[in-house]
């Protein structure tokens, strides 16, 4: 292309008024074929675009939806203990009455057995506790024998 | 919408996202964050996505919008976004820039320009979008994106030509 052309797109270019096609003609001219020395200056401005465009970006963009998981996983969650929650309510309501009178009747004998041993035991605790007492009394003899040290 | 469809759907323009992030953010490592982000709140948006007719588009003027929230939280903790704050960690294009003075050079010319006019720049003459699909994603009219993209060229040239002729940098 005659540099006559490319300087009358150059002047369109400058008033912005070239269509792309225009300007990949221009590009082209200057990237690719002899520039014309008196328009050297304008081979640096389209190698510049021309190469920026080869910039790329390199990294891996990442779409985090791991935080949405756990938003889900606790609302599954708090199901699955509300639902445990029921099912257990549900299982200890119907068990009271299910006792027949013979185990309610055996039920009361255990209770009383048991009741008389600790009767037993809390009598024996009771001897014990009266057998602590002579301590004190030792304690006060000692006093009185000993002399206490002077603070 | 699952996971693959929305990747394939957003795929294809998200360089297009990060090269006009960096170019409003400087930093390689900003604009990586910034399109990561950028990705995540269009995910969370896909349902509402689904309804816009240009996806693309929309996605860009959300970078617009991202962008100037996080320049804007740059300023107000008085850390200015000046190049020399960031190491740029060698990206094939920066160590091509640095080997190729004039294409480097270029570089800082667009960086210098008004916000407005850089990110038009980057969308005509990188992205190459057209003018109309400009105007909608800068909320601005196709008038006005004309203009301020003949300014910046005109701009650009004006100190090609200046060091090019004495070599001043």
């Amino acid at each position: 292309m005659g540099s006559i052309k490319i300087e009358q797109l150059i002047e369109k270019y400058l008033d912005a008024e070239t269509t792309l096609k225009e300007e990949a003609v221009l590009q082209d001219y200057f990237v690719n074929s002899k520039v014309a020395p008196h328009l050297e200056e304008y081979r640096a401005l389209f190698g510049y675009f021309a190469e920026s465009k080869n910039e790329r970006y390199t990294k891996t963009i990442q779409l985090k939806t791991q935080k949405k998981n756990w938003k889900w996983l606790s609302v599954a969650a708090s199901v699955v203990l509300l639902f445990s929650v029921y099912t257990g309510y549900n299982n200890i309501q119907p068990s009271e009455p299910e006792f027949s009178d013979a185990e309610i009747a055996e039920a009361q004998i255990a209770f009383e057995e048991l009741k008389g041993a600790f009767q037993i035991l809390s009598k024996n605790l009771d001897k014990g506790t009266a057998a602590i007492g002579y301590l004190g009394e030792y304690e006060t003899t000692t006093n009185k024998i000993f002399k206490q040290p002077v603070k | 919408m699952n996971q693959s469809e929305f990747l394939n759907m957003v795929m294809p323009f998200k360089d297009k996202v990060f090269r006009f992030s960096k170019r409003l953010l400087v930093s390689t490592e900003e604009a990586e964050d910034a399109t990561q982000e950028l990705f995540l709140k269009l995910w969370k948006n896909r349902e509402k996505i689904s309804s816009y007719k240009n996806v693309e588009a929309f996605a860009m003027t959300m970078t617009k919008n991202y962008c100037f929230d996080r320049l804007k939280s740059k300023q107000a903790s008085n850390l200015s976004l000046v190049h020399s704050n960031y190491k740029e960690n060698g990206t094939s294009l920066d160590k091509k820039t640095n080997l190729n003075d004039s294409v480097s050079i270029v570089h800082q010319l667009i960086a210098k320009l008004p916000e407005q006019q850089r990110m038009i720049i980057q969308l005509r003459d990188v992205e190459q979008y057209e003018y109309e699909e400009i105007g909608k994603m800068l909320d601005i009219k196709q008038t006005a994106v004309r203009v301020a993209l003949s300014r910046a060229r005109k701009t650009i040239r004006e100190k090609l030509i200046k060091q090019h002729n004495y070599g001043i940098n």
